[in-house]
């Protein structure tokens, strides 16, 4: 019989949610690295034991972790604990993101648009999103802030900037939105190992058809009334991306508002948010047997990250989009006001699909079916900063 | 050093370290840092080298955080009967 893992990353730690295939009684594992922002854990799709979490704090900067045994034990790569010093210069580096300035990458590498509209240097602050390949175990890609998406051959001992992203020109152009500048979504066509698509806030989505060397906006259709020129080529808020595996082409987005659709990898985009009560959300996901099941959680306005009138509703379109129900069995109906952020909501891959998200109110939700209803798996959790699930055969 | 620190180290509050004169912020960095290779990048940034805003060093009733890094420590802490303090700052929710 199959189980599920749920990983998730908090304000204060990080959370392992096991439970079978019934999804019912769930354990509990946890907090792991307690009193640290864990922004993202994520298992590699080709060794469901191996995961890895970005751990982060204002204090001491940037950990990443890995573990080798689906969550039992955790290690900063290459440097195990207790293992005795080795001679030579200190390991050590899994925490080390170094942009790439260099000429020959890089064109002007140098600054960003600032909130006030000045330019500003690129400074690393933490690692938002930790994507593992579809292939190789050892291969994981990160996307941090500010913007930037770096990669790691060895199971993220060293990393290095995938350059050509900031270096195609438009870098001097974005801007940090509210949260930092970040790279929040990574996107990997299992179709095509060539292609990746990413999405920052506040400059929008990118692709690269050839393995990360050069990329191209994909923001045509993105209509964003704050920035000067609201059709302008970068610049735009997308706050989350998804995608169902088994159409790669077909990209669902929420931006800071609207929801979008686009049919051809992005090329263009069109708007879906239909009969939604705000379109203003942070995540977005598909169904993961019918790709166009898809769901959102409305936030009330770009000034008010809660959910509207007091009620907890996830919305559900099945016709790809602009028709919309609300799933709102088992989910509080009054006085609830948490928001759901960019990379708390997960598919497994069970049937039925099982949907998950986790709230700044520290609750995970879990649905056995589809969203037709809801259970919380934990009600008290930190602040939740993201979700994901494995479904373990 | 601080409580996560220590996690990630593996280690109690309290470190002893033998560091060839001078003895300097720096050369007790480098040495805890080899010691403890978890910890680079914790206290002082990868590129910049420098120490991370919310983090001090005191020594002897002294704040010696604004000190040059290869300014020599002061004789108690070098000969080992005072400790060199690294202090989180008391802040965050």
């Amino acid at each position: 019989m199959s189980n599920v893992r749920v990983l998730v990353g908090t304000r204060k730690g990080a959370f392992i949610l096991t439970a079978d295939g019934k999804r019912e009684k769930w354990d509990v594992s946890g907090p792991h690295f307690a009193g640290w922002e864990m922004y993202h854990v994520k298992g590699s799709p080709v060794d469901p034991n191996r995961l890895y979490a970005s751990q982060s704090s204002g204090w001491f900067g940037q950990l990443i972790q890995r573990s080798d045994d689906g969550g039992k034990t955790w290690h900063q790569p290459g440097t195990p604990p207790g293992e005795p010093p080795a001679a030579g210069p200190p390991k050590g580096v899994s925490n080390k993101f170094v942009y790439d300035v260099s000429v020959g990458t890089g064109k002007p590498l140098t600054t960003h648009q600032f909130y006030d509209g000045t330019q500003h240097p690129w400074e690393f602050k933490r690692v938002w999103h930790l994507e593992p390949s579809l292939t190789d175990p050892d291969m994981v890609y990160a996307g941090v802030e500010d913007a930037a998406l770096f990669r790691s051959t060895d199971g993220g001992e060293n990393w290095k900037e995938l350059s050509g992203l900031r270096g195609h020109g438009t870098g001097p152009k974005w801007q940090p939105g509210a949260g930092g500048m970040c790279l929040h979504t990574i996107i990997l066509d299992p179709s095509n190992p060539d292609r990746i698509f990413i999405a920052i806030s506040a400059a929008g989505a990118f692709r690269t058809d050839d393995g990360g060397k050069t990329w191209q906006p994909i923001n045509r259709g993105l209509y964003s009334k704050y920035i000067p020129n609201p059709t302008a080529e970068v610049g735009h808020c997308v706050h989350h991306v998804a995608m169902n595996p088994s159409r790669p082409g077909v990209l669902f987005m929420q931006k800071h508002w609207d929801v979008m659709r686009s049919d051809n990898a992005g090329d263009s985009w069109q708007k879906i948010s239909g009969n939604l009560p705000t379109d203003f959300g942070f995540v977005i996901d598909v169904h993961a047997h019918e790709p166009e099941t898809i769901y959102v959680v409305p936030i009330k306005s770009d000034s008010e990250h809660f959910v509207p009138d007091g009620k907890l509703r996830v919305f559900r379109s099945r016709t790809g989009g602009n028709e919309w129900e609300p799933l709102t069995k088992g989910l509080p109906q009054s006085n609830c006001y948490v928001n759901v952020l960019r990379d708390a909501m997960a598919v497994d891959s069970l049937d039925k699909c099982g949907v998950y998200f986790g709230t700044s109110g520290g609750q995970v939700y879990a649905s056995a079916d589809a969203g037709d209803s809801w259970n919380p798996i934990v009600r008290d959790l930190p602040a939740v900063l993201s979700v994901e699930v494995q479904t373990l055969t | 050093m601080p409580q996560h620190l220590r996690a990630l180290a593996h280690t109690g509050s309290e470190v002893s370290l033998d560091v060839a004169p001078p003895v300097t912020l720096r050369a007790v960095v480098d040495a805890l840092e080899a010691r403890y290779p978890m910890l680079r990048g914790t206290i002082r940034d990868h590129v910049t080298g420098q120490r991370r805003p919310f983090l001090r060093f005191f020594a002897c009733e002294e704040d010696l955080s604004h000190e040059p890094p290869d300014a020599p420590l002061p004789e108690a802490v070098s000969s080992g009967s005072e400790p060199l303090l690294i202090i989180g700052a008391i802040a965050g929710g």
